[in-house]
């Protein structure tokens, strides 16, 4: 399992990183981009496979949390109008909450390093 | 007076794009692909040890492994690592979700000396909250298309 | 006409250089007046810092050429920050008269202009010249937070955590014989991250006016010395002076280039509105009172972008002012 999940996180980062290369693209536009692309392929139930091929491998690049408000929101338009609305941010609330309330601790606690290269 | 557009010279931006120092290709992947590998295997064993140890499942183990992933990430760059590894991975460790996390902390500490409102809260999102914005969106889309779907057919 | 020509010779009677960690470990720290392992200088932000090592560079500049405050007439000074923050706060602790001037990394030498025109025609004594430059407050900014992680290109620049300053007035020293003023020149180039590519075509334009007008060439002057057009920008600019005729290869130096000792390759040296004022201020200048260097060019360069200007998907304007110095 563990070969397959290095395999599909390492080949996500890899697409990433040839973007980088090529376009020069900056590292907000490239989350933005792989966050719509994980949304857009579990539109069409796509991600799903790869998730369940390659768990953590699919489920942690950024693709995992588009993949993530995708299913919450679908799963929620079973339910009625008001799931189908608050789905995708109810399955993505405890990253979000996480980022926020972490964000929040640590500029509390750290402070800037200075950097020699 | 010239125009704006009469001061591009193509010629001289072709000579600079040759003479430009070219990004190591084959070492940038290579390391980028072994550290997003290897974080996302950390998510899985992170994974494993909930599934086992705290019996969770489904949606509930997944959101936890985000969290603790977004710690680590959170922890990393307050501890002024973070960004050496972003430094030598690239792409390996932007799109894992601990770059996500990242993306929030880095400005918020940087930001820190303007006050914890203007400066912290404020600042927070910066590089990150684009991700938000389309996320919530993107998903609000899918949820009405699907709604639609379901109650036409 | 371009080259303004000082009759009265203003001389450069002291200087003071201020520098970070880095720079005191790199290749001219043993010229700095200042050296500090601390880049925060004992203060609580980047921007205090900045503004800190600006005015300990002027004041023991004032200091070294044995003139009370009182007796400086004006302060010329700038630095990259917005609302040059860091000239002006700086200035605040001087009851001399102060000019805020800004042209990006090509202040140092706007500044001399100035101050030595002011000085030239008799209406004011002794000036000071100054600029100043922060990496970490450069750093967010023009660019990111610190501490995020992303890559640097290979044809980045990194901006002098430093500050130089002179005093120009009647005196020993080195002498400003002649300034030329730089034009605004913009070949389209939008990579921001690639300076040098930016202001070499200034750069070029400002050297071959200065050769054109002072009918002299590049074997006349020892040194020829640009301010940061980094390693990269340094080929195109001697690329580009040698196509209009003049080859600089034997004497051109940059002081991005050398301000850092190259143990990585990927870097193209320093830069910054402190890079040339720090080195000129504690390298060259030395070189010129020990009458190792003669005669030399100080030309700095200036990338004319601020980050609203960029996003806006506007390309990066240049600019080089340049003074011709003799001892």
């Amino acid at each position: 399992m563990f070969l397959k999940v290095f395999a599909v996180g390492g080949a996500i980062c890899t697409l990433a990183q040839l973007l980088i290369n090529y376009t020069k693209m900056t590292a907000g536009r490239i989350l933005v981009y792989f966050l719509i692309a994980g949304l857009v392929l579990q539109t069409f139930g796509l991600y799903q496979y790869l998730v369940d091929f390659a768990g953590a491998g699919a489920t942690v690049p950024i693709s995992g949390f588009g993949y993530l408000l995708a299913k919450g929101a679908m799963e929620g338009a079973k339910k009625g109008l008001f799931d189908a609305i608050t789905g995708g941010i109810t399955a993505a609330g405890m990253g979000i909450t996480a980022a926020i309330v972490f964000g929040y601790l640590f500029a509390l606690l750290f402070k800037s390093k200075s950097k020699m290269n | 007076m010239k125009n704006d557009k009469d001061f591009i010279n193509e010629n001289y931006l072709n000579y600079v794009k040759s003479v430009s120092p070219k990004t190591n290709e084959p070492r940038s992947l290579i390391r980028a692909f072994f550290v997003g590998g290897l974080i996302c295997c950390i998510g899985q064993g992170i994974r494993y040890l909930f599934e086992y140890a705290a019996g969770l499942n489904g949606d509930e183990l997944a959101a936890y492994v985000s969290a603790v992933l977004i710690f680590l990430g959170a922890f990393l760059t307050g501890l002024g690592v973070y960004d050496r590894i972003g430094k030598f991975a690239g792409g390996g460790s932007i799109v894992p979700i601990t770059g996500f996390a990242n993306s929030v902390v880095s400005p918020a500490i940087e930001f820190k000396t303007e006050g914890y409102i203007y400066g912290v809260a404020a600042k927070m999102f910066v590089i990150a909250g684009p991700i938000i914005v389309f996320g919530v969106f993107g998903s609000v889309v899918v949820g009405l298309l699907h709604f639609g779907i379901i109650n036409i057919f | 006409m371009r080259t303004v020509f000082f009759k009265n010779k203003p001389a450069i009677i002291a200087t003071s250089s201020v520098g970070g960690p880095k720079e005191s470990s790199g290749n001219i720290g043993e010229y700095l007046e200042v050296k500090s392992d601390d880049d925060t200088f004992g203060e609580k932000t980047f921007e205090k810092a900045e503004k800190k090592i600006l005015y300990t560079a002027i004041g023991n500049s004032i200091n070294n050429a044995k003139k009370s405050v009182s007796e400086i007439d004006a302060i010329i000074a700038g630095d990259l920050l917005d609302q040059i923050i860091s000239a002006t706060f700086s200035a605040r602790n001087f009851d001399s008269g102060y000019l805020g001037v800004y042209n990006a990394c090509a202040t140092f030498t706007e500044a001399i202009t100035l101050g030595a025109t002011l000085i030239n025609g008799g209406h004011l004594n002794y000036v000071v010249c100054g600029t100043s430059s922060h990496f970490s407050s450069a750093e967010r900014q023009y660019r990111y937070p610190l501490e995020l992680g992303c890559t640097r290109p290979p044809q980045a620049q990194w901006t002098v955590t430093g500050a130089g300053a002179c005093v120009l007035g009647s005196g020993k020293g080195p002498k400003v014989l002649s300034a030329t003023i730089g034009r605004v020149i913009d070949f389209g180039v939008v990579d921001v991250n690639n300076m040098g590519a930016a202001m070499a075509p200034a750069a070029a334009d400002t050297l071959y006016t200065h050769f054109k007008e002072t009918g002299t060439s590049p074997e006349d002057y020892d040194v020829i010395a640009s301010g940061d057009l980094g390693a990269l920008g340094s080929e195109i600019l001697k690329d580009l002076i040698w196509q209009k005729g003049y080859d600089i290869s034997r004497n051109h130096t940059d002081c991005g280039k050398m301000v850092y000792t190259m143990n990585e390759k990927e870097y193209q040296g320093g830069s910054g509105a402190g890079c040339s004022s720090m080195v000129f201020c504690s390298y060259f200048y030395k070189k010129l009172c020990e009458k190792k260097i003669k005669k030399m060019l100080l030309m700095s360069t200036g990338a004319l972008l601020s980050s609203l200007s960029s996003q806006q998907g506007e390309s990066i304007p240049g600019i080089a002012h340049l003074i011709n110095i003799e001892c």
